[in-house]
């Protein structure tokens, strides 16, 4: 028994690779519709973040001041167990499952994209911040001299041009983020990390199922370099700036391996 | 041309004829004052251009006239209208509202020196904006009005480019028809040509001469002062926060009264 589980089992790690059980798929299309949904709701905060710090209020920019604070000095997974445990012990508040229109949200995956969309935000109001603040001052002044309220202005021209500048951290962020989820096991979430330790512990094969596992974190990442490439490359022609033709493939091999870009020690 | 309109009986304020009336505008940056005291009256279809030495306020005064500078005293109107200000029902002046600064901007074209055209848009959606976002125009409207406005400053032929695919004159001729879409009363310009290459200077001058021509009101800070010789009903001179001098071009360049004028002339002819 011992003995034949400290080889690799190369059929098991095959099998598992292209015919993955429905559990096993189960975890991988959890972790990616958390990270999507996620990462929206944080460019959304993130955004309304970013304008409150630029506010004329001052309360308001203390407000968004402390939010950001907080988010980004804590850990995730303590936020995390906050969120979801910490709540209900204390009965503040108690996530029930909830299903609509016949797909049940679990109770545990509702803490999770809130959490990790109000922490993703905390980061995403900086990115936004700088993104907003490299937009030329003249861009706005152009707008209100066409007779925008500051509001158009923003809304219209200062907004869409600071996504040029967006994109490329924030596409950053959402790397970090689907490999952040790992930790949402914590809480219980039915993630890919949770079902393969899940597969693991049944089967003895930890060595086969994790590096299974590895490898689909790894295509969903770059998957993601992919889209990421073609998103900025989309953004550029929509300024008429074509892009020095460089191969697909040394844009990915930069962006997997230029220390800036990985985001490392960034997240708990 | 249009000094003929009766400046001197029609100088009351709101007055039909007066499109600008800046009046005792004082301006400080912190502790420095940049304008001490200027006035100036621009009445319908005048042209007036502001020359003067660097630092001197005309960028300052320009951009007091639509409220992207506020005065710290003195007040301005445009058309009629106290800029950046309304009366309370007490008559009292009070600020208004960025809704009201908005739509008092609307009628008053502006054209920077390093055009601010928008990057993301090309030179038809950089001319359609305005009148979309801010007159509620219908977007085939906007379009017919665009590309009129193109046609005038002679660019209709690149409404589909990208600013980056433009040179530096073709992107301020498609900065003044963004402003020319809003059917401006006045049209300010700072230095429009001062970040241009030279053998392109002349394309955005012909387009200002014909505005001129059709009797469009502007208020042109510009150091070319052969062109300011052609088109200026008026020269104002510029020093140190102050109008040392405003005539003729004639006048003004041929037998300038102010010893300042002399030797800013000196330096720039
Ligand atoms: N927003 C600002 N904050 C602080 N100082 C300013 C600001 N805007 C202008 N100034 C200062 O006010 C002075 C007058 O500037 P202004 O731009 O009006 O001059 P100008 O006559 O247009 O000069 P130039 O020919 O160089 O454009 C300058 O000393 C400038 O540094
Ligand atoms: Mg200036």
């Amino acid at each position: 028994m011992l003995i034949s589980t400290l080889q690799f089992d190369t059929s098991f790690f095959w099998h598992e690779l292209f015919g993955p059980s429905s559990a096993f798929l189960g975890g991988l299309w959890r972790t990616v519709y958390i990270s999507i949904i996620a990462q929206l709701l944080a460019v959304v905060i993130g955004l309304l973040v970013a304008l409150a710090r630029r506010s004329t209020l001052r309360i308001l920019r203390g407000v968004a001041g402390a939010y950001v604070w907080v988010l980004r000095g804590t850990p995730l997974l303590v936020q995390l167990v906050i969120v979801y445990d910490g709540l209900a012990a204390t009965d503040i508040y108690r996530f029930q499952d909830v299903t609509v229109l016949g797909v049940t949200i679990l109770a545990s995956v509702q803490a999770a994209i809130l959490t990790l969309a109000l922490n993703e935000s905390a980061y995403m109001s900086e990115i936004i911040r700088a993104g907003l603040a490299a937009v030329d001052v003249g861009q706005n002044e152009a707008a209100l001299s066409v007779g925008m309220t500051p509001t158009q202005a923003m809304r219209y021209v200062v907004v869409p041009q600071a996504m040029r500048f967006v994109i490329p951290p924030l596409g950053n962020d959402f790397n970090a983020m689907m490999k952040s989820t790992s930790v949402l096991s914590v809480i219980g979430v039915p993630e890919l990390f949770l079902i393969t330790q899940e597969i693991s512990s049944s089967t003895f094969h930890t060595f086969e199922i994790f590096m299974d596992a590895a490898l689909y974190y790894l295509a969903l990442t770059t998957i993601w370099a992919f889209v990421q490439t073609w998103l900025e490359a989309k953004i550029d022609r929509s300024w008429g700036i074509e892009r020095a033709q460089r191969s697909w493939w040394a844009s990915i091999r930069e962006r997997f391996q230029d220390p800036k870009t990985l985001g490392i020690g960034r997240r708990a | 041309m249009a000094l003929s309109n009766s400046f001197e009986e029609s100088s009351t304020i709101g007055d039909a004829g007066l499109i600008v009336h800046a009046h005792d505008i004082h301006k400080s940056f912190g502790s420095l004052e940049v304008l001490k005291g200027v006035s100036l009256d621009v009445v319908r279809g005048e042209v007036v251009v502001l020359i003067g030495p660097s630092g001197s306020g005309k960028t300052t005064f320009l951009r007091c006239i639509n409220h992207f500078e506020k005065p710290d005293v003195g007040f301005v109107q445009v058309n009629g209208h106290l800029i950046g200000s309304k009366l309370d029902r007490g008559g009292q002046r009070v600020d208004a509202s960025a809704r009201e600064v908005a739509t008092q901007r609307a009628e008053i074209g502006f054209v920077f020196q390093h055009f601010n055209l928008f990057p993301n848009r090309t030179a038809m959606e950089n001319v359609m904006l305005g009148p979309i976002k801010v007159q509620k125009m219908s977007k085939e409207k906007a379009r017919t009005l665009a590309l009129a406005q193109l046609e005038k400053v002679g660019l209709s032929s690149k409404a589909d480019r990208y600013p980056a695919q433009l040179s530096g004159g073709q992107k301020q001729r498609v900065a003044i028809a963004r402003s020319l879409a809003m059917s401006p009363a006045l049209m300010l310009f700072d230095e429009p040509t001062s970040a241009l290459d030279p053998e392109v200077i002349g394309e955005v001058l012909t387009v200002i001469r014909d505005l001129a021509n059709e009797g469009m009101t502007m208020v042109i800070v510009s150091h070319e002062i052969g062109f300011a010789r052609e088109v200026a009903d008026r020269v104002a001179m510029f020093d140190d926060g102050q109008i040392v001098e405003i005539g003729t071009p004639q006048q003004l360049f041929d037998t300038p009264s102010q010893a300042r004028t002399k030797s800013f002339l000196s330096k720039v002819l």
